[in-house]
């Protein structure tokens, strides 16, 4: 740099960029290819529809998000939400994970402050696809950290689309899950950082990244054990070190006291089940470093030995009865239903019909796997492979990440998405490791016929390699082969992710499209235009009673009060809608007057073949609301076993109200050409009650596909 | 309910014979109608009244001021009153606008509402002229009875006198009212006055006095529906880059019958003209020619429902609500769309550049209630003045929109109580420097070059400590 260039050929060759510069080069622009890759990817549903809000729990998040932005934060913190859970209300800024609304709300600010005139709802609809970019660059580094940057960039790539990830990342997705991996991975990537290094600033910033994901998702729970896990299993394979003990010391410390700020979380965070281990694996690491220190100041071994034998002994007696005590005196809460169900797949099933009545906590079925996956799932044992040969802190970690999530992914389907970090990063480093050793092998031969020796990256093992080379004459023909074959895997891996983001992942479910008989497009608006219309025309202070799915879209879209919603923190509640829905109307009158109704939804797809409507539920409703209240019983609303909705269904079926509701009038409508009136499209059966009369309630308004349809509650008859 | 309505009625009259005979002494001027014509077109829901009056100047003095009189009622939904002469003989007629304004008379009796026409000629002695008056009522017929179920049909009440108010005498005259439909429920008789299919005659009666009034009661089906945007905020922003955004947003409620009871979709797909008949079920919009990029959506989203229809002289969007909309049904929604900008900005001999824009609200058939029109002039415009060819209010604001450093002004004019008769254009002038546009676009380079530059800094110095 000092001297100046002599000549002109100089000058030219002072811009010719050396290899390591060449390499940053093509990292760099490979990484933005990435980053922009993964945004672009998300961005279906905007193109195909508008943008727009996605699905249920989102619009909870947006509403929120409004709120905050025109409220400001301390009343937002403060809010009590009259909306919901009429008559009990809900302390929103206590039971919910504020994160992604103050990141929203932040992104906002910063745009507004540029001076980008953008609007909430595209700050809203953007977030989680600008934080699936964030991730990429994430699992970069994490890769990079783990194995190299070349299962770095791998890594980034397989990331940027795969289908478990994007599933939850959409354009308009805006759930808490958006964010949470990344905050998830982000504070993965700094522990073992810290691991790595023993710095305090690494530990200090995972603590910082397990505050962000504390405030962003209920999933913080898996961090919280992992990490304690890792450690435990680290201690147990003697590879307890100073490095270990800052990391995990920092990180938990700090960690738990910013969680506990949050105010969801609280006290949970030194007090619950399933916090626990955190704890204890913390105690277990001051025992094992005052051992330490003990071993340090005891030269005797068999005085050491004894002293080990009573002060674990000891130690592990009073863990064990301080748990016992904090158990019995209910000072430490036991786990909750949700964390039992994550143990025990059935336990959800048995206990807790409304945990098991959502979808998205079934056990994952091998199709969702594949579709979710798809090479991947051959990597990633590979990737663990290669990881247990070179067996380090961070590849031990990666390895107990990987183990850990599949297994959740196994039992519910939502949990794919926390495995799926995990799975591409083991599975780049499967990738990137084959990869490099095939090249390896076809640049070392060449070497080998130049030079007779091997030097540079490849050491040993490529010296290894060429002593076969000798053997196998067609090794280099083969490497080839293997190295398309690879390519043409991934390349179908590109296709597989695109295909599935646009097919599955990409619809609204709040607009709904069919293709019509002559191809062309027909957009069901239904939700929107019965939420609207109860926005715009019915009191404001009117009372919806639904089943608990649309409660938030109600909330949100309606701007109307609703009994239960999508928040399902009160059983009993949601029981007794389930109660109401399920008895006759004379029964469900009674529910529905001590309740203050004004209007009851119903989602009805007969009319346009729409299966996830109310009927379709409805066996739900009637084994939460027997859950609560005995009366329902299940039976009943079955024959020999069998749910049906034509004339041979159960008379209880057929009278009770969401029958009435959903089919009311509905036995005078033509669906389809050829079959008798009230031919029931969804589930291809003439309906069995074609003469529903209402008492207590009337018709006040139905979409224009009948998809939703709204009954006012008539007030009662006079009497005299 | 007949009972109440005739008594009031019988003190209307009473009422105003007392008025007549205070007025009676202080005769305005001489001017006399010699005959008087007006047609009153009910069919839809903004009541279209044609007048045409014959003065004649009785007096000495040449006269060029010609008054009308509104009864207070009136007056309050009074949307817009237009005077026409005709000139010229025989078929080479022309009809020339003629100025009205407001006036505030001190003595006039019982709170009757003014409005002066000037002549173009001043009207000498003993001469007549003949002056075609139009004035347009909103909220006007009130719907009786007020709330209907989905199958019955609009029934609409209208008042208003068998003799025309007002303050001159008035030799003789004819009303003739136009229903939509021939069902006419009941009408008050003063004879002589007779119903042929949709046509109620009021006449001709002779030698009315001044301030002579005759309350009449029309009781008769309306099924048109009454839409009525309560609100109307449009802003037009001007990019010199060469777009207009026109942005529109409506509190759009149906002002007939309230609906009242169920709903039913059954019925209202499989026999729409029986039930809803009064439902309003889509719109018309009359759009600029060449407009681009339009939109239609709502608080909650984009709304599908709208077909966009172009061709050289206009453009018309239809649009339908997310529902019909009932009586008492309200729908809010936005439409924007873009416009090139050479067709509407123009440049001044004094190097200054105005809007030319259209007023009003381009829904058709549709009475606005309050409508605010906003400009949003270019950052760096200067000097801003609107000429409008109605009273307005008037103020200015500040915007900030995309990279806006120091905002943008925004003429604001607001006026209540619009028909489809105010689509008139008005003007925005301002100054502009060409130079300013391209202020924006040096502030994302610099952005990027600054960015740029660090990048290239941060790469080529060693920040670390140790050696």
């Amino acid at each position: 740099m000092a001297t100046m260039p002599a000549s002109a050929s100089d000058l030219l060759k002072s811009f010719k960029l050396k290899t390591k510069q060449q390499e940053l080069l093509i990292r760099v622009s490979i990484l933005c290819l990435v980053y922009i890759l993964a945004f672009i990817t998300r961005l279906f549903s905007v193109l195909r529809y508008e943008s727009m809000i996605h699905e249920f729990d989102p619009y909870f998040n947006y509403r929120t998000t409004l709120y905050l932005t025109e409220n400001g934060f301390y009343d937002f913190w403060n809010w009590f939400d009259y909306e919901s859970w009429y008559p009990l209300g809900r302390i929103v800024g206590g039971t919910l994970y504020p994160g992604l609304m103050v990141t929203a709300v932040l992104i906002y600010r910063i745009l507004r402050f540029l001076r980008f005139a953008v609007h909430i709802r595209e700050v809203c609809v953007l977030t989680a696809p600008f934080f699936a970019s964030n991730t990429t660059l994430v699992a970069y580094f994490f890769g990079k950290e783990i194995w190299d940057s070349g299962a770095g960039l791998v890594a980034a790539i397989l990331i940027a689309v795969c289908p478990g990830y994007i599933s939850r990342s959409v354009a308009g997705s805006y759930d808490n899950e958006g964010v949470a991996i990344f905050a998830l991975l982000f504070t993965f990537y700094v522990f073992v950082k810290a691991v790595n290094t023993g710095s305090l600033a690494w530990s200090l910033a995972s603590a910082f990244g397990y505050f962000y994901m504390v405030s962003a998702w209920g999933g913080y729970v898996f961090i919280i054990n992992l990490i304690p896990l890792y450690v435990l299993v680290l201690l147990i394979t003697g590879r307890y070190s100073m490095r270990l003990y800052v990391a995990y010391n920092c990180m938990y410390i700090l960690g738990m006291l910013l969680a506990m700020q949050i105010r969801f979380v609280g006290f949970q965070h030194v007090q619950s089940g399933e916090h626990m281990a955190a704890m204890g694996v913390f105690f277990l690491m001051q025992v094992f470093y005052f051992l330490d220190w003990v071993k340090h100041m005891l030269s005797d071994t068999k005085l050491f030995q004894a002293f080990l034998r009573i002060t674990v002994t000891s130690a592990v007696a009073v863990g064990g009865i301080a748990l016992g005590l904090g158990m019995v005196s209910g000072y430490i809460s036991p786990w909750t239903g949700r964390f039992y169900s994550l143990l025990d797949p059935t336990y959800a099933k048995d206990h807790i019909p409304i945990i098991a009545s959502v979808s998205e906590h079934q056990p994952t079925a091998w199709s969702s796997f594949m579709f979710d996956f798809h090479i991947l799932l051959f990597l990633f044992p590979a990737g663990l492979y290669f990881c247990f040969k070179r067996l380090s802190d961070a590849t031990i970690f990666i390895v107990m990440y990987g183990l850990t999530s599949m297994y959740f992914a196994g039992v519910m389907v939502r949990l794919i998405l926390v495995a799926t970090p995990a799975v591409c990063l083991i599975s780049a480093i499967a990738v990137s490791a084959t990869v490099k050793n095939l090249t390896v092998l076809l640049r070392s031969k060449n070497k080998v016929v130049q030079t007779g020796s091997t030097k540079g990256s490849g050491g040993s093992k490529s010296s290894s390699k060429a002593l076969l080379d000798q053997s196998q004459p067609f090794q280099k023909n083969g490497a080839i082969a293997l190295l398309f074959g690879a390519f043409y895997l991934l390349s179908r891996y590109a296709t597989h992710c695109t295909w599935v983001t646009s097919e599955a992942y990409s619809s609204p479910s709040i607009v709904l499209a069919a293709r019509g008989a002559h191809g062309n497009r027909v957009i069901f608006d239904d939700y929107r235009e019965a939420y609207f219309w109860l926005r715009q025309n019915t009191p404001q202070d009117a009372k919806v009673m639904s089943w608990w799915d649309y409660g938030y879209q109600i909330t949100a879209m309606g701007n109307r009060t609703v009994i239960v919603d999508n928040n399902t923190w009160n059983n009993t509640h949601i029981a007794t809608v389930g109660r109401a829905m399920s008895s006759y109307e004379d029964e469900a009158i009674e529910i529905i007057r001590s309740l203050d109704v004004d209007y009851v939804l119903v989602v009805f797809g007969g009319v346009t073949g729409y299966s996830s409507d109310d009927i379709n539920k409805f066996l739900w409703m009637v084994r939460i609301g027997g859950g609560v209240f005995p009366v329902i019983k299940e039976p009943d609303y079955l024959v020999n076993g069998e749910y049906r909705v034509d004339k041979g269904a159960a008379p209880k079926m057929l009278n009770c109200l969401m029958y009435k509701l959903c089919y009311y009038r509905f036995g005078e409508m033509m669906t389809e050409y050829g079959k008798p009136p009230g031919y029931d499209r969804a589930r291809g059966v003439e309906i069995g009650n074609k003469d529903v009369k209402l008492e207590h309630l009337e018709e006040a308004f139905t979409t224009s596909n009948w998809i939703v349809r709204i009954y006012r509650v008539k007030p009662p008859n006079n009497r005299w | 309910m007949e009972a109440p309505i005739r008594a009031r009625e019988a003190l209307g009259f009473i009422l105003f014979s007392l008025l007549f005979s205070i007025c009676r002494s202080s005769s305005l001027n001489h001017l006399l109608i010699s005959n008087a014509e007006r047609r009153i077109d009910l069919s839809s829901h903004i009541v279209k009244v044609y007048l045409t009056l014959k003065v004649e100047n009785a007096g000495s003095t040449p006269t060029s001021e010609v008054l009308l009189s509104f009864p207070p009622t009136q007056a309050d939904h009074l949307a817009t009153v237009e005077a026409l002469v005709t000139k010229g003989k025989r078929k080479k007629t022309t009809l020339v606008r003629l100025d009205v304004k407001a006036t505030e008379l001190p003595d006039a009796p019982n709170d009757a509402k003014y409005f002066t026409i000037y002549l173009a000629n001043p009207l000498k002695s003993g001469e007549s002229t003949t002056i075609e008056v139009l004035y347009l009522l909103t909220h006007s017929q009130e719907p009786f009875p007020a709330e209907i179920a989905q199958s019955e049909s609009q029934l609409v009440y209208y008042r208003d006198s068998a003799l025309i108010l007002s303050p001159y005498h008035i030799k003789q005259q004819t009303t003739f009212i136009k229903t939509p439909s021939t069902k006419v429920e009941s009408f008050t008789r003063v004879e002589p006055s007779n119903r042929a299919g949709t046509e109620i005659k009021y006449g001709p009666y002779e030698d009315h006095p001044p301030y002579s009034f005759s309350p009449i009661l029309i009781h008769f089906e309306n099924n048109s529906p009454f839409a009525v945007v309560e609100e109307l905020v449009r802003e037009v922003e001007i990019s010199h880059w060469g777009n207009l955004q026109v942005t529109e947003q409506y509190t759009l409620v149906h002002a007939g019958a309230r609906h009242k009871g169920v709903f039913s979709r059954v019925d209202y797909q499989s026999r729409p003209t029986l039930n809803g008949a009064s439902s309003l079920r889509y719109l018309l919009a009359r759009l600029p020619p060449r407009v681009h990029s339009v939109y239609y959506r709502d608080e909650i989203g984009n709304i599908s429902s709208s077909h966009l229809r172009t061709d050289s002289r206009k453009s018309e969007l239809e649009i339908e609500p997310r529902y019909p909309l009932f009586g008492g049904w309200k729908a809010t929604f936005v439409i924007g769309y873009g416009l090139p900008l050479q067709d509407f900005l123009f440049e001044t001999s004094d190097d200054r550049r105005y809007l030319n824009f259209t007023f009003g609200c381009p829904l058709l058939e549709t009475v606005v209630d309050k409508l605010t029109v906003k400009v949003v002039l270019p950052e760096g415009s200067k000097d801003p003045s609107a000429v409008v060819p109605f009273p307005v209010e008037q103020h200015l604001e500040t915007k900030y929109s995309y990279l806006d450093v120091v905002g943008r002004t925004v003429v604001v004019m607001e006026k209540k109580n619009l028909v489809p008769a105010h689509n008139s254009h008005f003007q925005v002038y301002y100054t502009f420097k060409p130079i300013f546009m391209l202020a924006e676009p040096l502030m994302l380079a610099s952005a990027f070059f600054l960015f740029f530059v660090a990048c290239v800094a941060y790469l080529h110095i060693d920040l670390s400590i140790r050696k």
